[in-house]
């Protein structure tokens, strides 16, 4: 039996942002494959090309049904806790991006049937910006916005 | 009646409230919660144990979400594993702290009477190792903040009680108070210019923090040092950002600064370790 | 093989478990310069987070080097009763990996 060691990516159109993985004969463990990072979408330098390598050509609409909770100003920039809660049915995966970062988007989550809409992390900006969350459901692409205003200087140093 | 006026024309420089020259701690320290009380109507008392957080809602919600799950729980482990191993004499911190160190942090610091000085926490776990045989800690950071870390963490809640027994205490309540009033630095500020006056304001992207409250949540772990450090750390680094010279960690001016700031904060619920930005 | 980075906690409320992790971990972008040195600084960062329930994938996170140091990962799942396992691992870009369990409660 020969485990397959090399992961294959399928390049191009990724609609649904599926994990294609190569694999032959042997066990393939959650915890040790890399389900396609998807390199191209996040080497990106702006979000709408970031989402384009992730979504392909699919159409993202704005929703008023995701609550994205950022701060209105960052105490510190490296370390920025946003939640993304929405109550869209069907979610298949929630993003975050930071619009003015070098590479903007800073995540993506795949969501199995039994995991609800909802996602917190914590986030480095490089200067203030728009946090993007962004939902695809079996429905289509939402996404929803938030500015964030980073500033340094004080005594924090 | 002294008043310390400090008169800037631009700036406001006016140290208030009045606090007065003569020994009397417990006006000092009514004038001082009450100038705050005022300051920060909105505020319950209990609350300026979490500092700029009780005033500001932004940034509170930035606070509660690393609450949530704070970088400081690895070392609060630490610190009971290290309270509760015996020395290499056999003997333990139980030897020497009131109920092996776990839930004391509220009685610090302390006048010791015979030794006519003022005890932190710090320097008592110091004293309690070098009497041991053991090579003391440093007082910045590093494993001393872990030991503080689970000693403040047991004695959540508690309420910040400080005595001033006699007067040789008094005179280092006073010592304290006198340099926290004192301009100081190439910036020629006082402690009560930032925390006292303009406490609330921002200065660049910081929010003043009302000094009542400024003790009991410490040690802390300030997102600008991505660790632990403890009360005397932050002292100096006040002192550098008025351009002044720090003093050394477990000084007698900070020990006496230490103990003036407790006891203005006497009442409010100990809350320690804490994030800060 | 990293051990002891992932701190979990899984909560049971009604039928939903909340599950928590804090991880150590640089996050390094690779974009820092070295002070001294003035070289840059590999990038190193987690790159995926998957979390099984029971032995079951539940969820995955793809992460990028904009996710903070020392990181945080929250979600929420239905189906899990008291006791049951959640293992949550991780695999850096540097073929580095961890993984820890802990109980529903």
């Amino acid at each position: 039996m020969v485990s397959i060691k090399r992961r294959t990516f399928l390049k191009g159109t990724a609609a649904t942002g599926a994990v294609v993985v190569a694999i032959g004969t042997g066990v393939l463990k959650p915890s040790n494959v890399l389900a396609a990072w998807p390199e191209d979408a996040f080497s990106q330098k702006t979000s709408a090309e970031a989402l384009s390598k992730l979504f392909g050509t699919a159409s993202i609409t704005e929703s008023g049904d995701i609550d994205l909770k950022t701060p209105d100003i960052a105490e510190n920039g490296a370390v920025v806790p946003v939640s993304v809660s929405t109550t869209l049915a069907n979610v298949q995966s929630i993003s975050i991006l930071v619009d003015k970062n070098p590479q903007p988007l800073a995540c993506s989550c795949d969501l199995t049937g039994v995991v609800e809409g909802y996602v917190s992390t914590r986030i480095k900006m490089g200067e203030t910006s728009n946090v993007i969350a962004v939902v695809k459901t079996a429905k289509g692409i939402f996404s929803t916005k938030r500015m964030v205003k980073v500033t340094i200087g004080g005594c924090g140093g | 009646m002294r008043k310390l006026l400090a008169i800037a024309a631009a700036v406001s420089f006016v140290v208030g409230p009045a606090v007065t020259a003569h020994a009397d701690p417990a006006a000092d320290q009514a004038t001082f919660q009450n100038y705050f009380k005022q300051k920060f109507p909105n505020v319950k008392f209990a609350d300026f144990s979490n500092g700029v957080y009780a005033i500001d809602a932004d940034s509170r919600s930035q606070w509660q979400a690393i609450e949530e799950f704070p970088p400081y729980e690895a070392a609060i482990e630490d610190g009971e594993r290290m309270l509760k191993t015996p020395f290499a004499n056999g003997k333990s911190y139980a030897d020497c702290l009131e109920n092996g160190g776990i839930g004391i942090a509220h009685k610090y610091p302390y006048f010791d009477t015979t030794k006519n000085e003022v005890v932190t926490l710090p320097l008592a776990i110091n004293e309690c190792r070098k009497k041991n045989g053991e090579k003391a800690l440093n007082l910045n950071r590093g494993d001393i903040t872990s030991l503080l870390a689970y000693i403040a963490f047991s004695s959540r809640g508690k309420t910040t009680s400080v005595e001033i027994p006699n007067d040789a205490a008094k005179a280092a309540f006073e010592s304290g108070k006198k340099y926290y009033y004192t301009r100081r630095g190439q910036l020629n500020m006082a402690c009560a210019h930032c925390h006292v006056d303009n406490a609330g304001k921002r200065i660049r992207a910081d929010l003043l923090s009302p000094s009542v409250g400024h003790t009991t949540h410490w040690p802390v772990f300030r997102g600008a040092w991505d660790e632990l450090g403890t009360l005397h750390r932050r002292f100096a680094g006040c002192n550098e950002q008025v351009r002044a010279k720090a003093s050394a960690p477990e000084s007698t001016e900070y020990r006496n600064l230490e103990y003036f700031l407790t006891y203005m904060s006497n009442g409010l619920p100990m809350n320690g370790p804490a994030f800060r930005k | 093989m990293a051990t002891g980075t992932i701190k979990i906690r899984a909560q049971l409320s009604g039928d939903s478990t909340e599950v928590k992790a804090l991880f150590k971990h640089d996050m390094e972008t690779g974009l820092r310069k070295d002070k001294t040195t003035g070289e840059k600084i590999p990038a190193h960062f987690i790159k995926e987070v998957t979390c099984e329930h029971n032995g079951h994938l539940v969820f995955t996170a793809k992460w990028n080097v904009s996710i903070s140091k020392d990181p945080y990962l929250s979600f929420k799942f239905k189906g899990a009763a008291k006791g049951d396992t959640v293992k949550v691992s991780w695999v850096d870009n540097k073929g580095d990996t961890d993984s820890s369990t802990a109980q529903v409660a």
